[in-house]
């Protein structure tokens, strides 16, 4: 091996050696300071600049607010690209992220000084509450992302999805041979409880963890722990049945948490480019 | 009595049945003796539709028509099993082998000119050469009760999915036998299966198999009997002697997994020698593979050659030689031609072989077929004065002797200017062979130099198989690890004594090296592996900090006189050398310099000490959560990693981007799970390699095609690697899946419009089967660091949020880091 100089040995120790920090705090807050300053910029300008005859989207310093909102906006949309498009370089997503937290917050002040305060039942204003309910729906993703991922983890308790519907498996086929001895009445609650759906509830049930129409619990609310031996066994089982469906239908929730926003987020983004691409047409055009 | 054949060939895997095909060419009177009834039975043993490598690709095959006159001998390409075995068969046939089935030769007598071999059927045969291409498999261990022969009985399972809706008792809880009882055990093949283990654990076994197990048992998959031995074997089912007396169960078939037994015994009784003691040593071997004792040649796998391409042609040399009385010139003539190639002069190949040989002390002691493939096995290089040979920082486990010339060690990271000679014969590079670790100084040429570069692997053969140069390697190592860890300003003569009363040790992994109160007062430098160092602080045990290879420890209580103020103990299996401190303290007593240096880093690790005691009274228990954290971590294997990816579950979203990166990054498969694994206090150790210092992967890869690279990773060459899952089954950490490359995918830009393909991340099993190529072989697949794509990592890049981090643990498991909060 003749040697080469030029591994990436200095990359990977730097790679090694820093801190470990989440996408808020990345490089010492440093697109949040960003953010601040282009707020900052933006609002003196706005309030310095003497704009003829009031402030207006029309104005120099409206037409230079809404290239920069433009731009901001084309860009952060462009993050769904960046995550998808493994491509090489020195990116890094966390960074992206960030900058699209912080510089998406600050497009609330550049928009809305874009706007001059005029409101109105127009195509400029659908853009802007578009971009409002874009930028709303990211504050609660942000939210979501800061706060839920420890009791994912938590629940969790190292088993992955699939081993969680395993361990739901192995629990059916012990609880389909302890029922064997029921009565009529009972074995048709745990049938009815086997039978149904790991992942019935539908959008509600997932997101508010509630399940109220749940056969397992049915099942464990009448059949008898002191009963017959054959009961109690398929008491204890069904009570493991529920826990696992619980740790279950915790993560289902705190995943849809985790993502239920996108729902609103993305195809706003979509709206939003379409009602930009509107709105800027229609300004030139009636120019 | 029956006929003197000229030759008995023993076995009829590649190398054999090769033998045998060319003797039956050449007309020479001979036997193949087959132990069971059908060809090959280690390539019969392969899975069904198994696809098998012809490696190494650049080597010629000599028995398929390459050699004038007896040409068209037997053949072998690349194929499926189903397909190399009938060729061979029709081959065999074809040629008119004389082949004896069943026929277990137990024992061999006589001499050169008339030897005599017994079958365990009682038939014996003579010969007057033997050529022995037995492999290293050996035979299974059987059951020892009534009915061990029953032909329910057997040592193997192809394929689990083969049985169904019976009731099987797998014998051994090692990992085979677990792998097999849980293959078997699959829901929907209905079966019953039962696994016996004489004892209460599973000692043999490998953590994650004997968890799987017990799950398997605790699901009512499997049953799991300890304390429970095989009493007697019948039709349709097995008595077992269980703690409470003997127990009848249904049976219908018999999976003993209870080990092999070496061939070793056998051939040393015949008078064959072999190179030492080690378990992974070979028989000694002349250059025309005949052993030490006259008339009886080994070739094959028992010879040192898993490859089959080695095998048949040795088979084809051996009787070459035998009906000629010359062997042709080598099959690895033209290898050793392009290994020399780069040397000056346009020397012969026999030229160069014997420079080295004559010139490199470590080369001393062996044949010239050791020397010949040692040397394929290398890189042979020649230097200009002032060339860089290796640098600092650099990774690399391989190992440098000058055969011509010598070299510059830049002892000083900051002048390059002061350097320590080595001359020639001698080595460099043993201590990254040694410790696994980067290159302690940089190395360039002081002249005109030649040297050549041993792999680990070819090094390790070499220490294994030669004791003068295990012996030199041992002796230098310890010396300049002493050198080098002491800086600049001593000798090897001021330090001579000390490395004559140096020990090395080996030491199991939690085996404690030096207790906290104890009063001894020997000096130790970790040779390879890792050390945690603790202290009982209040009434518990607080982890202090982690000690990498190459560093000493111990040298308080030999300093300053008192007691041992910590425990250190291995975290993985490691070696240390032991160094007397009264020898030590003589040391430090002639160079003050030393003196310093010693003082400096003992200070250094007193402030650390310091600093976590004054931790104790923290509110938040940082220092609980820091010894646990840390205690997990080495657990997880992070203590033998040198870059590990872990993932802060306070960050983790779930959004599996890294797996979909990591996919997208390599051909379209992740190279890491990241739900799988384990965690705590929310720092997740998901299934993805940790890179190891001696990475376990790579002991036992018949091609040599795990490497480490340039930047540290690990990574298998797909060019070469031939598909066994040797690698995957030696990996503790269930890091490496064998798969066929997947077909590529419709790029990003057709998915998101057209929705065409699977999209961005790894694509189902069912796409990437209805898409891709049936043929295709599946190989040995893991992380290999990104290595050559810019930018490093994609999992760390392509985490949104900051939880995926790669870390070495010598900068991670401190207690900044391991405490540090993400969050606030």
């Amino acid at each position: 091996m003749a040697s080469v100089a030029g591994n990436r040995f200095k990359q990977d120790e730097r790679r090694r050696n820093a801190d470990h920090v989440s996408f808020l705090k990345h490089r010492r807050f440093r697109w949040l300071w960003i953010a601040l300053m282009l707020c900052i910029v933006t609002g003196l300008g706005y309030a310095m600049i003497d704009q003829e005859p009031r402030p207006n989207g029309g104005s120099w310093y409206g037409y230079t607010l809404g290239t920069i909102g433009l731009l901001l906006i084309v860009w952060l949309s462009l993050l769904g690209v960046r995550k998808r498009k493994i491509t090489t370089g020195q990116w890094s997503l966390k960074a992206w992220t960030s900058a699209h937290v912080y510089l998406g917050l600050a497009l609330i002040v550049v928009g809305t000084l874009h706007t001059g305060f005029q409101i109105g039942w127009n195509v400029h204003t659908l853009a802007y509450f578009l971009m409002l309910l874009v930028i709303i729906s990211g504050i609660y993703g942000v939210i979501a992302y800061a706060t839920l991922p420890s009791t994912l983890s938590s629940n969790r308790k190292e088993m992955t999805r699939a081993e969680m519907l395993d361990a739901l498996t192995a629990l059916d086929r012990q609880l389909e041979s302890a029922a064997q001895p029921l009565g009529r009445e009972q074995t048709d609650l745990v049938i009815a409880a086997l039978e149904q759906d790991v992942f019935y509830g539908g959008a509600w049930g997932r997101l508010t963890g509630t399940y109220p129409g749940c056969k397992t619990n049915r099942a464990l609310a009448r059949i008898s722990e002191s009963g017959s031996e054959a009961e109690e066994r398929v008491h204890a089982l069904l009570v493991k049945r529920a826990d696992q469906l619980g740790q279950i239908r915790r993560h289902l929730r705190i995943r849809a948490l985790l993502e239920v926003w996108l729902f609103i987020h993305i195809p706003a983004t979509i709206a939003l480019l379409a009602a930009l691409l509107a709105h800027v047409v229609s300004v030139f055009y009636y120019w | 009595m029956s006929d003197l054949y000229e030759v008995a060939i023993i076995g009829s895997g590649p190398a054999g049945m090769s033998a045998a095909g060319q003797a039956a060419k050449r007309g020479l009177s001979h036997v193949l003796l087959e132990k069971t009834d059908h060809l090959s039975d280690t390539i019969y043993k392969y899975q069904k539709g198994k696809h098998v490598m012809a490696t190494p690709s650049n080597l010629q095959l000599r028995a398929g028509g390459y050699e004038e006159g007896a040409g068209g001998g037997m053949e072998f390409d690349e194929g499926k099993r189903e397909f190399i075995l009938d060729t061979w068969d029709r081959q065999v046939a074809e040629m008119g082998v004389n082949v004896e089935y069943n026929a277990e030769v137990v024992e061999v007598s006589g001499e050169k000119g008339d030897f005599t071999l017994k079958t365990k059927a009682g038939a014996t045969f003579r010969a007057k050469t033997i050529i022995l291409g037995i492999g290293t498999q050996g035979n299974p261990n059987k059951l020892r009760c009534p009915g061990a022969d029953h032909p329910m009985i057997t040592s193997q399972l192809d394929d689990p999915a083969d049985f169904h809706d019976t009731h099987i008792t797998v014998v051994g809880t090692g990992d085979a036998g677990i792998e097999n009882a849980l293959g078997l055990s699959e829901e929907a093949l209905g079966n019953t299966v039962t696994i016996l283990n004489r004892g209460t654990d599973f000692a043999k076994a490998k953590q994650r198999n004997a968890d799987l197990l017990q799950a398997a048992h605790d699901d009512g998959k499997l049953q799991i009997r300890f304390k429970t031995s095989p009493a007697e074997v019948r039709d349709g089912e097995m008595v077992l002697e269980t703690e409470t007396g003997q127990e009848t169960i249904p049976c219908n078939t018999i999976i003993a997994r209870i080990g092999s037994q070496p061939p070793r015994k056998f051939i040393e009784a015949m008078g064959v020698e072999f190179t030492s003691e080690d378990r992974s040593a070979f028989p000694i071997l002349s250059p025309v593979f005949e052993s030490t004792k006259p008339g009886i040649f080994v070739i094959g796998a028992l010879a040192g050659y898993p490859l089959i391409k080695h095998c048949m042609n040795q088979g084809y040399d051996v009787v070459e030689y035998l009906a000629t009385g010359e062997s042709p010139k080598p099959a690895d003539e033209p290898l050793l031609e392009e290994v020399f190639a780069g040397l000056p002069g346009n020397k012969p190949v026999d030229h160069w072989l014997e420079v080295y040989q004559k010139n490199v002390d470590i080369f001393k002691g062996l044949s010239t077929l050791q020397m010949r493939e040692l040397m394929l096995d290398s890189t042979c290089t020649a230097f200009a004065p002032g060339e860089v040979i290796f640098r600092r920082n650099e990774q690399g486990s391989s190992l440098f002797a000058i055969a011509q010339g010598s070299v510059a060690v830049e002892v000083d990271p900051n002048d390059p200017s002061i350097t320590v000679p080595i001359g020639q014969g001698s080595i460099f590079g043993e201590v990254g062979l040694i410790s696994g670790r980067r290159r302690g100084s940089t190395i360039r040429a002081a002249e005109e130099t030649v040297v050549v570069e041993l792999s680990r692997k070819a090094a390790l053969k070499l220490i294994g198989s030669s004791p003068e140069a295990n012996e030199t390697v041992k002796r230098i190592s310890i010396e300049r690890q002493i050198l080098q860890m002491f800086g600049s300003g001593l000798t090897p003569d001021d330090i001579a004594p000390l490395v004559a009363s140096a020990q090395t040790e080996e030491v199991r992994a939690g085996q404690v090296v030096i207790q906290e109160g104890d009063d001894d007062k020997d000096l130790f430098i970790l040779r390879f592996g890792s050390m945690l160092v603790e202290k009982a602080i209040g009434d518990r045990q607080i982890f202090l900090s982690y000690l990498p290879a190459g560093t000493f420890f111990g040298e308080m209580a030999v300093i300053d006189g008192s007691k041992r103020t910590a425990t250190v103990k291995a975290s993985v299996k490691s070696e240390v050398i032991r160094l007397p401190g009264d020898g030590f303290l003589e040391l430090l007593d002639k160079k003050p310099q030393l003196r310093e240096r010693a003082l400096e880093v003992m200070a250094d690790r007193r402030r650390t000490t310091d600093f976590i005691e004054s931790q104790k009274d923290s509110v938040d228990n940082a220092l609980e959560l820091y010894t646990e954290t840390a205690k997990f971590l080495s657990e997880q294997g992070i203590g033998e990693a040198t870059d590990a990816l872990l993932i802060d579950e306070k960050l983790c979203i779930g959004c599996d981007n890294c797996e979909r990166a990591c996919a997208d990054a390599h051909e379209g498969l992740s190279r890491l799970d990241r739900e799988a694994g384990k965690s705590f206090a929310h720092l997740h150790v998901p299934t993805s390699c940790r890179h190891c210092e001696h990475p376990h992967c790579m002991a036992d890869c018949p091609p040599n095609a795990i490497q480490r690279g340039p930047d540290g990773e690990v990574s298998i060459n797909a060019e070469t690697c031939i598909g066994c899952g040797n690698c995957k089954s030696n990996c503790p950490y269930g890091v490496i899946r064998m798969d066929p490359v997947p077909p590529k995918k419709p790029s990003l830009l057709s998915w998101l419009f057209f929705g065409s393909g699977p999209g961005p991340g790894e694509a189902s099993y069912s796409w990437r089967k209805s898409h891709g190529d049936p043929d295709l072989a599946k190989k040995a697949i893991k992380c290999d660091m990104c290595a050559g794509i810019d930018g490093g990592p994609a999992c760390v890049r392509a985490c949104p949020t900051g939880a995926a981090i790669r870390v070495a643990p010598d900068k991670f498991l401190t207690f900044a880091k391991i405490t540090e909060d993400v969050e606030d």
